[in-house]
């Protein structure tokens, strides 16, 4: 039996008084995908939070290649190889792109796993551009990353989070705000990146192009997991369709 | 339907500068004066100045040295706005460094040499060590901190009583020779101007540049911020602490007066005008405000007037700063066009 | 003995209150960090006193009435001086800080350095209390103080607009989408800032000289008071002037008067490097929303 990568057990975290993550426990193996999908404002991106390191859970722990990195710094959390995207997705405005992805680049992390050749980090970052998808020859990776539009912006992220060189990827609504001619040209990419055996964890609202990508799926509302499965499974069940739907919210299982 | 020509002013960027920004590509004799030709006649000034002891006077050779000084604090405060930490208290960088220099040479009674080195590295530990704290809060907590330091500091000494109290260190030794005093002040200046512009835009650099746009991102790569911003500071603290160090053998006493607000005014005054960002914006608007504020002078307070009136219109009317303005300028040509307006009635 | 100190530390405490209270304010309810507050609590001393001394208007009115123009200034100084740099920190910090560094030098530059400037009490004369002889002016103050405090919570807590204040502090977005206009809200927690500075002016002044250097110190101490209450916390406001107000006259008593003004910026500094939130502030190291 191959051992869990991460393992997360009865998470709590409450702002004020939201229970915005509400006793969520859940396990990966290596080179699983997994989608985490609710309703707005259901606790998803605090879930990555917690895990990243963010936000500091008040119950519960997170397990990672079996180090507890509950309440761990977040960049040492990043070091042991647990990368993120964020939601709302700020470049560093006054850089230009590829310089962008210098600073990811030369992290400690990356250091470590590329060796450290410091003269090739330009063009290692351009690469890794061209790999989520912006031309090499245009003018944008030279561009100031304030100037960027919504879609290139949201692709820049993923590359900050590849350049480290992760064991886990986790994503938060990649998808939104890109058009669909860019999400087609990024899942090929996020397939390639498990066939490498990384870990992914998705959060998101464009479920048909997630569901090419995961193996498994977490339905959260209100901070709890209502629901847990392979993808067709889970969407055909009660309770997720009412959360989606806005139908009553049934408590308890 | 009629059409009238009038004129309107072009501005063209200049082909050296279309070409390529910061990599320049010579094409003529020209663009090789375009490019060098600031550079040169700054640092020919700064080489020529100290000489001019009997033309000048020595009266506005000190104020040469205090715009130096005031240069410093301003490339320091510059590096630290790069890494998203606003002083608003470089009197506590300068103070420190003052004191320590002055302790050293009035209790031990070590020559310049030694004193204004160790205070330098001494010093600029110790303000990280101080400000480490309040490194980890984002917003304005580390302006407030340097704000309160010096003052606190310097209320402190009058009521402790120690290092000097209120009389402060006098009789201190004097770093001898005006010219060479001037070539090593101005020597400190070149390296730090140039060392910061070089270390900023390294890939070092740009993880304090990053800090300040979006700290999340840099976390989200795995970087401790604080501990950068610590490096930050300590780096930031090195020009500061070496100007009071420098400062206190030049006017052979060390007091309260290191920890004055005028050390914090004056090289914000200077960063705001001249534009934050670039250094030379800094070094820019001390060598404006100094020689205006020394002509001033005689006006008294009405000076601190004009300066923070100055202050506020820089702040809101030409954020960017001269500097950049200038430099905007100087790589356009301006000329005017004829232009066919054409109407429709 | 102990009266006495009770008695003072007390008086200390609700001058400090009044002192801060309107820079606690403005923080609390459009971000702005005022640095120009000391220099309002200066400026509005001598209008008072201007008004009284060459309109010859009585202290009653012409105090009124500084309040009144107080408050149109403050809400003046957002609208052409902070509108511009709005959301930028540091520019905000700059002006308010030149503004205020220009206000006073100006007065030091005008002359207005003489035993001559001070201001009439409200009412003369003192009172014995528990054997400790009181000016009623000192007693008035902490009136004042209590009132003020009063009023500020119901106000941000119980009336539409102190509520949509508060709101607009908390989350401008949401605010704006629900139509609380940011600049509205903004000009008039200036304007109220500057209008309680000068109340606390006309109230407190009357005790000493108008000195110049009052500009610089009442923004330290409401700094003070605000940072150890924690900023934005009314209750915070409360038990910060309270700490502070006895801490100084012990220190005075006991170390000497210099020793004073090192309590409250050693309060600043001591609270911002190890609990930044103050005792009752909000403020999450990078809790907020990612
Ligand atoms: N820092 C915070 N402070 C207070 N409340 C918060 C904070 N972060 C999240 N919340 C609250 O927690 C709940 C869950 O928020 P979260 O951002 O995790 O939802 P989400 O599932 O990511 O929603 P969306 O699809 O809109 O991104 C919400 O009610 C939100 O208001
Ligand atoms: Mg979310």
């Amino acid at each position: 039996m191959i051992e869990p990568i991460i393992k997360i057990s009865n998470l709590c975290k409450s702002f004020g008084g939201t229970k915005a993550t509400n006793d969520v426990s859940f396990e990966l193996k290596p080179g699983e995908a997994l989608g985490i999908i609710g309703p707005n404002g259901s606790g998803k991106s605090t879930l990555i939070n917690l895990i990243s390191g963010f936000v500091k859970p008040d119950k519960g722990q997170i397990l990672f290649k079996g180090i507890n990195i509950t309440g761990m710094a977040p960049h040492k959390i990043v070091n042991l190889g647990i990368a993120r995207s964020f939601q709302m997705s700020r470049p560093f405005y006054n850089m230009s792109v590829f310089k962008n992805l210098i600073i990811p680049i030369s992290s400690p992390r990356a250091r470590k796993l590329r060796g450290g050749k410091y003269g090739d980090l330009d063009e290692a970052a351009i690469h890794l551009l061209e790999e989520v998808g912006f031309e090499r020859d245009s003018q944008v990776p030279y561009k100031e990353a304030g100037a960027l539009p919504h879609g290139y912006l949201k692709r820049l992220e993923l590359a900050r989070c590849l350049a480290l060189e992760p064991d886990i990827v986790i994503l938060d609504e990649l998808f939104s705000g890109m058009s669909m001619s860019e999400i087609a040209s990024v899942v090929p990419l996020l397939e390639r990146i498990k066939k490498e055996g990384k870990t992914l964890i998705m959060v998101e609202h464009r479920l048909t192009e997630l569901f090419k990508i995961i193996d498994k799926i977490i339905v959260l509302n209100f901070g709890m997991k209502i629901a847990e499965g392979l993808p067709r499974d889970v969407m055909t069940q009660d309770e997720v369709t009412s959360a989606y739907l806005g139908s009553e919210v049934k408590t308890g299982a | 339907m009629r059409t009238n020509l009038s004129h309107r002013k072009e501005r063209i960027d200049r082909g050296i500068k279309v070409r390529s920004d910061d990599i320049f590509v010579l094409a003529s004799m020209r663009d090789l004066l375009y490019v060098i030709l600031p550079k040169a006649i700054v640092i020919l000034a700064m080489l020529i100045l100290p000489l001019l002891k009997d033309v000048v006077g020595m009266y506005w050779l000190n104020v040469l040295v205090t715009t130096l000084v005031v240069i410093l604090l301003a490339l320091s405060w510059d590096l630290l706005a790069s890494a998203g930490l606003v002083s608003l208290g470089q009197a506590f960088f300068f103070g420190v460094g003052s004191y320590i220099a002055g302790y050293l040479s009035f209790k031990f009674g070590w020559s310049p040499l030694f004193t204004i080195p160790t205070a330098t590295l001494v010093g600029s530990i110790i303000c990280a060590l101080f400000l480490y704290p309040v490194l980890r809060l984002r917003g304005i907590y580390f302006g407030l901190i340097t704000f309160a330091l010096p003052l606190l500091l310097a209320r402190l000494i009058e009521a402790t009583k120690v290092l000097g109290g209120t009389e402060g260190m006098s009789a201190l030794p004097p770093i001898p020779g005006m010219t060479g005093k001037l070539y090593l002040l101005m020597f400190v200046v070149l390296l730090t101007l140039f060392g910061f512009r070089r270390l900023i835009s390294s890939n070092y650099g740009l993880v304090f540049q990053g800090i300040r746009d979006n700290d999340r991102a840099v976390i989200a790569a795995g970087y401790n911020i604080q501990w950068y911003k610590t490096q930050a500071v300590f780096i930031a603290a090195l020009p500061a602490t070496f100007a009071g160090a420098f400062v206190a053998h030049h006017f052979q006493f060390v007091g309260v007066p290191a920890f004055a607000m005028d050390y914090s005014i004056l090289p914000l005054t200077a960063v705001v005008v001249g534009g934050a960002g670039t250094f030379i914006g800094g070094a820019l608007g001390a060598v404006i405000l100094m020689p205006l504020s020394e002509i001033l002078r005689e006006f008294g307070s009405l000076r601190v007037v004009i300066y923070s009136l100055l202050l506020l219109l820089f702040s809101i009317g030409l954020p960017e700063g001269l500097f950049k303005y200038v430099k905007r300028k100087y790589s356009q040509i301006e000329r005017l066009t004829t232009m066919e307006e054409v109407k429709h009635d | 003995m102990v009266t006495n100190f009770l008695i003072y530390g007390l008086v200390n405490s609700a001058i400090l209150m009044l002192s801060a209270i309107g820079f606690s304010l403005t923080f609390g309810l459009s971000g702005v960090a005022n640095f120009a507050h000391g220099a309002m609590y200066l400026t509005a001393g001598f209008i008072a006193w201007m008004l009284i001394n060459y309109l010859g208007l009585s202290p009653l009115v012409a105090m009124l009435l500084t309040v009144v123009l107080m408050g149109i200034l403050g809400a003046l100084i957002y609208r052409i001086i902070l509108m511009p740099v709005r959301g930028i920190v540091l520019s905000e910090v700059i002006s308010t800080f030149a503004l205020g560094v220009a206000l006073i030098e100006f007065f030091r530059w005008k002359g207005f350095t003489s035993f001559d400037f001070s201001l009439p009490p409200f009412v003369k004369g003192s009172i014995e209390i528990f054997g400790v002889t009181i000016d009623y002016q000192r007693l008035i103050i902490i009136g004042i103080a209590l009132i003020i405090a009063l009023f500020l919570w119901y106000f941000t807590h119980y009336t539409n607009t102190g509520l949509a204040l508060r709101g607009m502090a908390q989350d401008e977005y949401t605010a704006l989408s629900i139509g609380i206009e940011s600049d509205w809200a903004a000009m008039l927690s200036l304007g109220l800032g500057a209008a309680l500075a000068s109340v606390a002016a006309v109230a407190i002044l009357p005790l000493g000289i108008i000195s110049i250097n009052l500009g610089y110190e009442i923004f330290l101490i409401a700094l003070a008071v605000s940072v150890l209450g924690g900023l934005e916390s009314t209750l915070g406001l409360f038990v910060g002037s309270l700490i502070l107000g006895y801490a100084m006259v012990i220190a005075s008593t006991y170390l000497g008067p210099q020793w004073g003004q090192v309590v409250y910026l050693g309060a600043i500094v001591i609270v911002l490097a190890i609990k930044p939130s103050g005792l009752f502030g909000k403020y999450k190291e990078l809790e907020e929303r990612v």
